[in-house]
């Protein structure tokens, strides 16, 4: 399938973003044994396109394969629910409740924070993973996300703000107690 | 600037994405505004949460050296997905969840065998393989949308050629969307169409002829049936299970809306 040349572009190219190809499998599918699976499949499909891969940004272009084969598996699972009645455009977004305390938040647990993201719509979650996580632009998410840049800063504003409320709600109810 | 404009601003400028002008003037605005700069430092802390290490989720090395052993085993592979590759290569059963790929080999492997073992229409069979593979493993499209607008662009920095699209919605074929598969050694551009329970797989690549007439008679086996012409400086290959009169008519419609009548 591959002359040596290809295989080695493939393993330049492609082969170092295992991590992040992995990282966005386990935030999507929830877990450790399907996230492996996807990356499996994803790394089947991406040698298949391989030959027809123009840019050099292979970490985008596997993230985009990596995000479909996640969509396949949650649609399969029937654990995918698109957001209803949810509007991308962007209107204020603010709340004018406080955040949660900047002091709380830097002690905040691991366990807190990971389950305040598990909880995002996935539509959320992904963005949030890519930007935070991966640190990638507006214009690579819209990309691999298929959206347009400004649903991007929509959905990001709104998750950011969605983490915030959970987060705030979280140390309410722990000062009650 | 508003609180209110800048408050909409706020996201993109914590993440570096404004101008340089905008981005100073919400910086001149937060010394002023106590609300507004709670909000700015409340986002700040909850990125910095966020990004701290120990949520990101790193491949365990054991599934750094399976995906290594599938790419080196690709090497030696033929020109299509070796599932059963990772199968060995992975050491354990697939998820439920992606085994589709795994169900896909074995029923690959129920193909009549004169199409395994056809060496004269080695396409037809990789057509045929790629036709069920698409219905089975639940990858009909990547791009779903009955609009050749949407469609058609979907395509643009997948493949190194842009094919076209046509809607016969009208003509009782409704496109239903499009994918990227693999035929021919070579990435190609897959379109799906629907005519009533029946899908059909219209795969387009380059091709170095001008053009050939619609094949007048299809390859059919087992229940599949397959048209193959040139046009345009393009292959096509028309493949279902839908019966031949009305995929031949399918195939027509195509022909004609690709290339309009030449004058004499």
């Amino acid at each position: 399938m591959y002359n040596t040349n290809q295989l080695g572009r493939f393993e330049q190219v492609v082969l170092p973003h295992l991590d992040a190809a992995y990282n966005l499998a386990r935030w999507l599918t929830h877990n450790d044994h399907d996230a492996q699976d996807v990356v499996q499949e994803s790394y089947l499909r991406a040698l298949k396109f391989f030959s027809g891969l123009r840019s050099e940004d292979g970490r985008a272009w596997l993230l985009t394969i990596v995000r479909h084969t996640c969509y396949d598996w949650l649609r399969q699972n029937r654990r995918f629910e698109p957001l209803t009645g949810f509007d991308d455009e962007l209107q204020g977004v603010e709340s004018d409740e406080p955040g949660p305390e900047a002091m709380l938040l830097r002690t905040a647990e691991d366990e807190l924070l990971r389950h305040a993201l598990e909880e995002l719509p996935v539509e959320f979650r992904e963005v949030v993973i890519l930007r935070e996580l991966e640190g990638l632009s507006y214009k690579e998410i819209a990309d691999i996300a298929n959206l347009p840049l400004g649903t991007v800063m929509s959905r990001l504003a709104r998750a950011r703000q969605r983490l915030q409320q959970a987060l705030t709600a979280h140390t309410q109810r722990e000062a009650q107690v | 600037m508003t609180c209110q404009e800048i408050r909409e601003l706020i996201h993109a400028y914590l993440d570096g994405e404004i101008d340089l002008v905008r981005s100073l003037e919400i910086e001149r605005h937060l010394p002023d505004c106590q609300v507004c700069a709670s909000v700015v430092q409340n986002l700040q802390t909850l990125r910095s949460a966020i990004t701290r290490d120990s949520l990101y989720h790193r491949a365990p090395p054991d599934l750094r050296q399976r995906v290594q052993a599938v790419v080196r085993q690709s090497n030696r592979a033929e020109s299509k997905p070796r599932f059963a590759s990772l199968w060995f290569a992975s050491g354990r059963w697939l998820g439920v969840g992606i085994s589709a790929a795994a169900v896909a080999v074995l029923l690959l492997a129920l193909i009549p065998a004169w199409l395994r073992s056809s060496a004269d229409e080695p396409i037809a069979k990789e057509a045929i393989s790629a036709h069920v593979r698409s219905l089975m493993a639940d990858h009909l499209t990547d791009v779903a949308s009955s609009d050749r607008h949407t469609v058609k662009p979907w395509f643009n920095g997948r493949l190194d050629f842009s094919p076209p699209v046509t809607d016969l919605t009208e003509r009782g074929f409704p496109l239903i969307g499009g994918r990227l598969d693999y035929l021919d050694n070579r990435p190609v551009a897959a379109l799906v169409y629907r005519r009533q329970q029946h899908f059909i797989n219209l795969f387009i690549w380059p091709s170095a002829q001008p053009s050939s007439k619609a094949a007048v008679n299809p390859v059919t086996q087992q229940g599949f049936h397959l048209f193959r012409w040139t046009a345009i400086e393009m292959h096509f290959l028309a493949v279902s299970d839908l019966n031949e009169r009305e995929l031949k008519e399918f195939v027509g419609l195509i022909h004609d809306q690709l290339t309009p009548t030449a004058t004499p």
